[in-house]
This record gives structure tokens, C-alpha cells and sequence, in this order.
């Protein structure tokens, strides 16, 4: 199991330094400072910049009931294809204390957003293939019967079972006097025959603490910080639905946006019923590169 | 041992060919649509934009203009959050308008503010409703007193 267990890590480490050359070439491309959402796990219906890469990178400490603590963590590199489509990859990996470190499978994320001005609710389709173990730990959503007892085995149980899912979510989403509201409800389709449609939801509540802007350069200042909470859930499946026999989370969010480009997140989750991990410590950091389509495209048209 | 080492260049493959599918297909779109041409019909796209804002929002007074300090502030977030595609000096690049031209220029204070909080999406402008609309005044407050100094 070890020697498999290295198979899986060093083709991790592979994926990471592949991605790193890449990105590391590319970086002498500007970098641009957006105002990025304190969310973690709720999507608003605002994209990436068309061309932008918005690279990330999660941390979540959890807590495991009959079993050991882990810490999972994930990379997300995010395009902006265009104004109204944003492409999203997710590597995901895990360690679990007193057990292994693994790679636990990869996502592709798609959001379109719908409509074409701002509405009183804003629409955007997110569209999701994943292709992940039951090692996967990152519970960057929560859907069907999903509990803290899922992730109890160990890693050698848990990493032989790989599953194909399709996953649908409406992000509904308003900002209004300076607070953003969003609303997910989520549907996930396992690809074997015999696995029921599940459900989920995010509901997500933020704020600028600074309203106006400071006419200085600050790195300090409310207007860099965003503040907010989060809950979210499974909603169970086609056979029982509902909020029973699943878990909720309710987490305060908070992202500290740095004129330098770099991005903070820091969410503490808190379980909300016995099917719960107690607790779940979320950290984030990304850095969003301008131009970074073009420059890519420069270097396969071979001009500067 | 197999079937876990089979998993694994399975994965790597399909980690790198969604990667290739979603930028390649990013780049064919981009190379379909109009607003990846030339400047200047990006241009003439996006102020079509601006002639169709709502009569009552090209009426709107921006309610910070004039206040040196929201002018300050205005060309602080500018520089941050759209100086990449209209340029540090407001003179356009491929990825977005000349702000002096004189479309722009003559538009009002709400024709510019609605077009900040709305976008022109299907045009690359993003929808930038998310910086609370303080900020969205400030940035219309610089814009105005750019077009100014160049008068």
C-alpha cells in the first residue's frame, strides 16, 4: 500500500510542478486586484475578469469523530473565458493524521452567467464534472446524505472507491446597499446507473466594511476587507429528501483583499448537528494574474 | 496495484486534457467573438452599450462630484480595478475602450455609473456591481475630472 500510496503522491507532485513551470513563465504578466468574494464554499454570481487567472489555494483542518483529524487542500486555477464564462480546475489532496497523504481527484468547473445586465435576483448555471475517491475531504459542498462519519475509515478504504459525478447548481445572487445574498441549491448525479440524484444548498451573506473608498494607498483600510456567514448543507436525495440524516455547517467568512493583488480568506465552520464535524478551519490565499490569456496565446503564436 | 496506478495516468491525463479542452476552447471563442478583434470595433460595440442605458439612470447625480477626495479615491480603485484593459492612462488597449474618447466623455455621471454596475457583458466589460456603489461614484467622480483636465 505504501508503493501505491507513493504512486498517488508523486503524480500529485508531478501535477503541482507541471502547473508551477507554467504559471511561474507566465508570471512577470501584471497582476490585478479585484474585489474577491469572502466565500469558500457559496458561489456569487460575479466571474473572473475575461483573460484573468485567479490562482488558489485552500486549507481545511477538521475535526473527525471515531477517527483521525485530517487536513485537506485543494488548488483552484480560474479563467476567465469571458465576461459571462468562467472555466475553474480543482486538484484536491488530503492528509489524514497518524494515516497517509493522498491526491484524491480533480474537478472542472464551468459558471455561465445568464443574463446579460443586473437583475433584482441574478442567475448563473454552474456546471461541474468531478472525477474524485471517497478520500476526497475538502466538503467544498455538502449534497445527498453526506456526514462527518464518511470520512472516518481509513485512507487505504477510502481511496479505492473513484467516483464520477456530474454536478448542477443555480447561484442566485444580489447585492444590494452594500450586502451581497446568494443562494445555492445544488444537484449532484453519481455517473453509475444505480446512485440517486442528491441535493444540497449554500446560502451565503457578505459585506464591505468599508462602503467608501480611502483616497490613500492602504493595505489596512475597512474597504479591503469583506465580512460575512455561510450555511450550508445536504438536502438528502430522490429517495428521502430533506434536512434530517445529513449535515450543516453555519461559518463566519471573512477575505482580506491586498492592494498587492493577494487575497486572504479565513472561515471557522461549526457543525450544526451530531452528523456534523465539529469543527472545520478553512484558510485561503490566491493571487489573480492579468492578461493571462493573451500572454499564453502569444507564446503558442510564437510572437511577442 | 494495478487498478490504483491505472487510476493515476488516468488522472494526470484527464487533469491536463481539461485543462487543454477549457483553454483551447477559451481561445477559439475568443477568437469568434467580436469583442476579441480590432480595437476600434470593440469600441463601437460598447458604445452602443452606452447610448441604450435607461433614460432615468443617464439622469442620476453622482453624489460625490467635485469632492477631491472621492476624485483621490476614484483614481485609486481605477488603477486597481480597471486601469489592466482601459489603461493607466485611460487611452484603451485590446481589452478595452478608450475612456477619452468622446462617447465616453460626453456620456453623464448615471450613464457611466449604470454602466460600471451592469457591465457589457456579452462585450467582455464585467459587471462590477460588487464594489459597493460609494465606490462605484468615486470611480465615476475620477473619471469625470479626467475628462475635465483633458477639455
Amino acid at each position: 500500500m505504501h508503493t501505491l500510496l507513493y504512486v498517488e503522491t508523486t503524480n500529485l507532485t508531478r501535477i503541482l510542478a507541471i502547473a508551477a513551470c507554467v504559471v511561474g513563465a507566465l508570471l512577470p504578466s501584471a497582476t490585478a486586484s479585484a474585489q474577491e468574494s469572502p466565500y469558500i464554499v457559496t458561489y456569487d454570481h460575479y466571474l473572473e475578469e475575461p483573460g484573468n487567472l485567479d490562482i488558489e489555494w485552500f486549507s481545511l483542518f477538521a475535526t473527525q469523530r471515531e477517527g483521525n483529524d485530517f487536513h485537506a487542500f485543494w488548488a483552484e486555477f480560474e479563467y476567465g473565458v469571458k465576461a459571462w464564462w468562467t472555466t475553474e480546475l480543482y486538484l484536491d489532496g488530503q492528509t489524514t493524521f497518524n494515516d497517509s497523504t493522498l491526491f484524491t481527484g480533480f474537478r472542472w468547473e464551468n459558471r455561465f452567467k445568464l443574463f446579460k445586465r443586473e437583475h433584482v435576483v441574478n442567475p448563473v448555471l454552474y456546471v461541474e464534472y468531478e472525477q474524485i475517491s471517497d478520500a476526497d475531504k475538502i466538503l467544498k459542498e455538502i449534497e445527498g446524505h453526506d456526514v462527518q462519519a464518511d470520512q472516518a475509515p481509513p485512507n487505504s478504504i477510502l481511496a479505492s472507491t473513484i467516483n464520477h459525478e456530474l454536478e448542477f447548481k443555480l447561484l442566485l445572487s444580489k447585492t444590494w446597499k452594500g450586502w451581497n445574498v446568494a443562494v445555492n441549491p445544488l444537484m449532484t448525479k453519481n455517473l453509475s446507473p444505480n446512485d440517486p440524484l442528491e441535493f444540497g444548498y449554500a446560502i451565503g451573506v457578505s459585506r464591505v466594511l468599508g462602503q467608501k473608498a480611502s483616497p490613500n494607498a492602504c493595505t489596512l483600510c475597512p474597504e479591503n476587507f469583506i465580512v460575512g456567514a455561510e450555511l450550508y448543507g445536504g438536502l438528502g436525495d430522490t429517495e428521502q429528501f430533506g434536512l434530517v440524516d445529513t449535515s450543516h455547517y453555519l461559518a463566519p467568512v471573512m477575505a482580506w483583499n491586498l492592494p498587492s493583488g493577494w487575497t486572504v480568506r479565513f472561515s471557522p465552520g461549526f457543525g450544526l448537528n451530531g452528523n456534523s464535524h465539529r469543527l472545520l478551519m478553512r484558510a485561503g490565499i490566491s493571487r489573480e494574474i492579468s492578461g493571462f490569456g493573451d500572454r499564453v496565446s502569444r507564446i503558442f503564436e510564437g510572437r511577442q | 496495484m494495478k487498478t490504483l496506478a491505472a487510476h493515476c495516468g488516468m488522472t494526470v491525463g484527464s487533469v491536463a486534457a481539461a485543462a487543454l479542452l477549457a483553454f483551447g476552447m477559451g481561445r477559439t471563442w475568443a477568437q469568434e467573438q467580436p469583442d476579441s478583434g480590432h480595437h476600434e470595433h470593440r469600441s463601437s460595440w460598447d458604445y452602443t452599450a452606452l447610448a441604450r442605458v435607461p433614460e432615468k439612470d443617464k439622469a442620476r447625480q453622482n453624489p460625490l462630484e467635485g469632492d477631491p477626495d472621492a476624485i483621490a479615491a476614484g483614481e485609486k480603485l481605477f488603477m486597481q480595478h480597471c486601469a489592466e484593459c482601459h489603461g493607466e492612462n485611460l487611452g484603451g488597449s485590446t481589452r478595452g475602450i478608450n475612456l477619452m474618447d468622446e462617447e465616453v466623455r460626453e456620456a453623464t455621471p448615471g450613464a457611466l455609473f449604470w454602466i460600471l454596475t451592469n457591465g457589457v457583458v456579452r462585450r467582455g466589460m464585467p459587471v462590477w456591481s460588487r464594489l459597493p456603489e460609494p465606490q462605484r461614484w468615486q470611480i465615476v467622480a475620477f473619471l469625470k475630472s479626467a475628462v475635465g483636465e483633458v477639455k
